[in-house]
């Protein structure tokens, strides 16, 4: 069994919406963290992932189940007794003190002396980049200095668990991802479990050792990055995670075929009865005589280039849409298929996931 | 060559002219007046005699002219006295505002102006005639000596009015709206995600309304005790009609030296006096509450 350092029974909230209906935020949630995971919770606003978060660092109480912490029962723990930290969406910096000043506020707290205190805070900004900053107030910062603060101040006093609310989404792209590499080496250098909330999905899949994907306040899909992009569980996992064409049809073996009469051809032999075929975008190539591999004829609406892949938007003779992505080093079969407007997109049929149907 | 600053200071000038003459002809003409006054002798049947007679001052300080005024401690007495009632009300009236500050900044919205307008309510009623009902209440046979008779909580009437604790608690009854707008102003204003913050750090509710909520709430205090504490040092219609003429305040006091007793440099005398302290005070407030908004980034 895995080394947990966040456990969650049953846990369940509903919160009641001024109009007096009842949302449920959280249904019935199972979730292990393990020591020294860094785990992302993944989904559209409203799916229940803030909750989550809040659930477990004392803000949100339950209605139901149990928040074990390192083996601890933490259900009905105030948030100032938890051994958990939190870097809040908005940086949440008090602007009344200094960077060192907010830095060192857990310890200040905890009793820590002063001498040790110094120190310390001089080590947790030395590890974020600001050494030297302790004297600046917080607006005298840029937003991704002020992050790297929220930041300091949150794993100063060795938390168990350090929980992230969003906390890139204020950044611009480029300071975004080259933080989104900072946080995973700094989770490796610390040691700490970190679970990290957001609804980009490539910030998930490029920072986590799992992903959990939440909808509907359950927890769709928990796996590594790439059998959640691979083999999502459900439509809902393939299309929020990536792009995505699903085929709904009857499985036989080797093929399925849509209620529009489409065949896909797919690599499970003993498949049968109600499923959905998905092809991801760049699982497409153009398909040239000669070519033996099953595919799609389609009649392109758009191409459109966006750098390193040309996005290829098309209708079957069925009508129904398909995206495929071509890399752009193929621009010369690209400008062939522009001139006729169709294509025959073509696919490795082991590529092909098949989900199982679901209860509409 | 009309260059656009200078266009900018002819515009200023414009908007300020009003303001500016308004305040020359109505408040520094008459505070030259008085201080003029305070610095001359009393005329025998009121009015002034032009001579130089700075023993107002030392009736109230101490160094009097012993043949014609003299000194007695009673006006420094009546001094803090004042000092004192503006204080406490200062203090009772932050106690109600502070806390109500909260509840209502979050409520929804609707809420929140309709409580607002009730605050505001008592304007729109004579400041004398709801001080006269509070006359009836207060006096021996008025309704709080009723309800605590007839409840068996006391056998014999109390002295409720011409008290002090009646002067303040007329004055925490005036002065409420103007502790409760600036103080609902800071408090409106304080982001909760700093108390989360505090919380999630490992700081208590204590220690967390006293290191994040109260220091991030101060400046609006600070302006609700200013605006308080002014008003209600020189405040004379309180005292007259809950203090009677058993509680004496600096109002009362500069009031009677202009109108009763007719002594108009002593009465001018006492004004600057009072002044003086709001000065002073006002000096403090500004330093202080600019020091906190000064950034050593930029100078300002």
């Amino acid at each position: 069994m895995r080394d947990s350092i966040v456990r969650l029974e049953k846990a369940a909230k509903a919160f009641a919406t001024p109009e007096g209906q009842t949302v449920t935020a959280l249904d019935a949630i199972d979730l292990d963290v393990s020591r020294n995971e860094f785990l992302t919770l993944l989904g559209p606003s409203g799916c229940g992932k803030t909750t989550l978060l809040q659930a477990i660092s004392g803000f949100v109480q339950l209605d139901g189940g149990h928040i074990l912490i390192d083996g601890e029962d933490m259900t009905d723990r105030p948030p100032y007794r938890r051994p958990v930290n939190t870097v809040f969406q908005n940086y949440a910096l008090f602007p009344h003190m200094t960077v060192g000043e907010n830095t060192g506020y857990a310890l200040e707290v905890a009793g820590v002396a002063k001498a040790e205190r110094t120190k310390r805070v001089g080590d947790a900004l030395r590890m974020v980049g600001l050494e030297g900053m302790e004297g600046r107030k917080p607006r005298q910062l840029s937003g991704g200095q002020q992050q790297r603060v929220a930041l300091a101040r949150a794993i100063i006093a060795r938390p168990k668990l350090l929980l992230l609310d969003e906390p890139l989404s204020a950044l611009d792209k480029n300071l975004r991802q080259s933080m989104q590499i900072e946080l995973k080496t700094l989770q490796h250098e610390l040691g700490i479990s970190f679970i990290f909330v957001t609804h980009d999905q490539q910030e998930a899949l490029t920072m986590s050792d799992r992903v959990a994907v939440l909808s509907g306040g359950r927890i769709q899909q928990l796996d590594t990055p790439r059998a959640i992009y691979d083999q999502p569980k459900n439509s809902f996992v393939a299309t929020f995670v990536g792009a995505s064409n699903l085929f709904e049809g009857e499985a036989g073996s080797g093929q399925l075929v849509t209620k529009d009469g489409l065949s896909i051809s797919h690599g499970r032999q003993g498949a049968t009865g109600a499923a959905t075929a998905l092809i991801r975008p760049e699982q497409f190539f153009i398909a040239q005589s000669g070519d033996s591999a099953p595919g799609l004829d389609v009649d392109l609406e758009q191409i459109v280039f966006v750098g390193s892949t040309f996005e290829l938007f098309g209708r079957t003779v069925t009508g129904r849409r398909v995206i495929a992505e071509i890399p752009a080093m193929r621009r010369s079969l690209v400008g062939e298929i522009e001139q006729s407007r169709r294509a025959r997109l073509a696919y490795d049929p082991a590529a092909v996931h098949l989900l199982p149907a679901e209860a509409a | 060559m009309t260059s656009i600053a200078f266009r900018r200071r002819a515009q200023l000038a414009v908007l300020l002219g009003p303001v500016s003459l308004f305040l020359a002809v109505f408040f520094l003409g008459p505070l030259a007046i008085m201080i003029v006054t305070s610095f001359l002798a009393p005329g025998l049947y009121g009015g002034v005699e032009w001579t130089w007679y700075p023993h107002n001052y030392g009736r109230i300080l101490g160094f009097a002219d012993p043949m014609f005024e003299d000194f007695d401690p009673i006006y420094i007495a009546i001094f803090l006295r004042s000092l004192k009632i503006a204080a406490m009300t200062v203090l009772a009236t932050l106690l109600v505002c502070y806390p109500a500050a909260f509840c209502i900044s979050r409520l929804s919205d609707r809420w929140k102006n309709f409580c607002l307008f009730l605050i505001t309510l008592p304007f729109f009623t004579s400041l004398i005639v709801r001080l006269f009902i509070w006359v009836l209440i207060l006096r021996p046979t008025g309704l709080a000596n009723e309800v605590l008779i007839g409840t068996g909580i006391v056998s014999r009437p109390l002295d409720l009015i011409y008290t002090d604790g009646a002067i303040i608690l007329g004055m925490v009854y005036v002065f409420i709206p103007f502790m409760f707008m600036p103080v609902y102003a800071s408090v409106e204003k304080l982001d909760w995600t700093l108390v989360r913050a505090s919380l999630d750090l490992g700081a208590g509710p204590i220690r967390t309304f006293l290191r994040i909520i109260l220091p991030l709430t101060a400046p609006g205090i600070a302006g609700g005790a200013v605006i308080v504490f002014i008003p209600a040092l020189g405040n004379f219609v309180v005292p007259a009609i809950l203090g009677g003429a058993k509680v004496m305040m600096l109002g009362n006091l500069i009031e009677q030296q202009f109108l009763a007793a007719r002594n108009w440099p002593f009465g001018s005398a006492l004004a600057m006096m009072v002044m003086t302290v709001m000065l002073v005070l006002l000096f403090i407030h500004v330093v202080v509450s600019g020091r906190r908004g000064f950034d050593p980034a930029t100078g300002h």
